[in-house]
């Protein structure tokens, strides 16, 4: 609060930054990188992200204490979507049983 | 400084300690919204990594222009918005009356695309699960370039969808709801006399929402194999 006000062009210049991390990250939809598409598009998101909070909300110039909450839920965030992820990841799924009456009769040639 | 002579609660040291605490007390509830939307998330995940085609099919039905604008459109309201809180800090009532409502209009123009140009052609394409689910014919050709074919388990990432940019829609209303009262309120000069809090903390809560869609975006539109 005691905090000088942010210049406008620091604003206006995250706010370019962000339309340009949107457009590579469109560009990028397009090109196949297999299964780096998907870590491409949440890295950016994750860059956006952090442009957002540490200059629109201003978490750079907040109190320790506000840092240390807001990291704080971020790894409970983590925790949420990694463990829960660790299962269906990991899990080697077997096929089911094969029933012992097949619905459509098997033809003998 | 100016803001040592503002008054504060009795159990505040200062004015200043009293805004950090509510900035903090704000953020606190974020994260809560965060485990919200982060359940969300979670289950997308989980059920994409199970049925990875059939999301990828959902996800190419997404018409991408609207997707991209609607990002623009929302990213330009975070700048209004950050700029109306820098505006009540600099106590220029008229500044953050301008840039409140120029937050407003870009996120009712969000909500505009989003229900013209995307819902309402989804309702008559068919791809509502549960209400109005009969995948069209010319909107399955355009995913798998066969007429007539069958796509298995789209439905699930279409529930996806609709929850997770409905919730997101019902997020930027109440948003919106918030930034009438700042207007009315700041009207009067409420928040330019050097206590503004309250627009701290709306702005907060407007970029919070904005970072889902940050998220969001990529999740649901560019993910899906395009290329």
């Amino acid at each position: 609060m005691s905090e000088e006000p942010v210049p406008v062009r620091t604003y206006l210049t995250i706010f370019a930054c962000l339309l340009a991390l949107t457009a590579l990250t469109t560009g990028v939809a397009f090109i196949d990188l297999g299964p780096l598409n998907t870590v491409a598009a949440l890295t950016i998101a994750v860059v956006k992200m952090l442009l957002v909070i540490l200059f629109f909300m201003n978490l750079r110039h907040s109190p320790r204490l506000t840092k240390v909450v807001v990291v704080a839920g971020f790894f409970w965030l983590l925790l949420l979507i990694g463990l829960t992820l660790s299962d269906p990841l990991t899990r080697h799924w077997t096929p089911g049983p094969s029933p012992w009456i097949t619905t459509t009769p098997q033809s003998q040639p | 400084m100016a803001t040592t002579e503002l008054a504060h609660a009795h159990q505040f040291d200062d004015a200043e300690q009293q805004f950090d605490a509510a900035t903090l007390g704000m953020w606190v509830f974020l994260l809560t919204e965060i485990m919200f939307f982060g359940g969300l998330f979670c289950g997308y995940a989980v059920y994409r990594s199970q049925y990875l085609p059939s999301f990828e099919a959902g996800s190419r039905l997404l018409d991408i222009r609207f997707g991209v604008t609607n990002t623009a459109v929302l990213l330009a309201s975070s700048l209004t918005m950050a700029l109306a809180v820098r505006a009540a800090q600099t106590r220029r009532r008229n500044a953050l009356m301008t840039f409140v409502l120029l937050t407003m209009l870009l996120g009712i123009a969000f909500l505009g695309i989003k229900f013209f140009f995307e819902w309402i052609p989804d309702w008559k394409d068919g791809v509502v699960p549960g209400l109005h689910w009969v995948p069209a014919a010319e909107v399955v050709e355009r995913v798998t370039g066969r007429a007539g074919a069958v796509l298995p388990n789209v439905e699930l990432f279409f529930v996806f969808y609709f929850f997770m940019t409905g919730m997101h829609a019902l997020h930027m209303v109440v948003g919106l709801g918030i930034m009438t009262y700042l207007l009315l309120k700041g009207r009067t000069g409420a928040f330019t006399s050097g206590h503004f809090t309250p627009v701290e903390t709306s702005g907060l809560y407007w970029h919070f929402v904005d970072i889902v869609w940050i998220f969001l975006f990529p999740l649901l539109y560019l993910i899906g194999g395009r290329y």
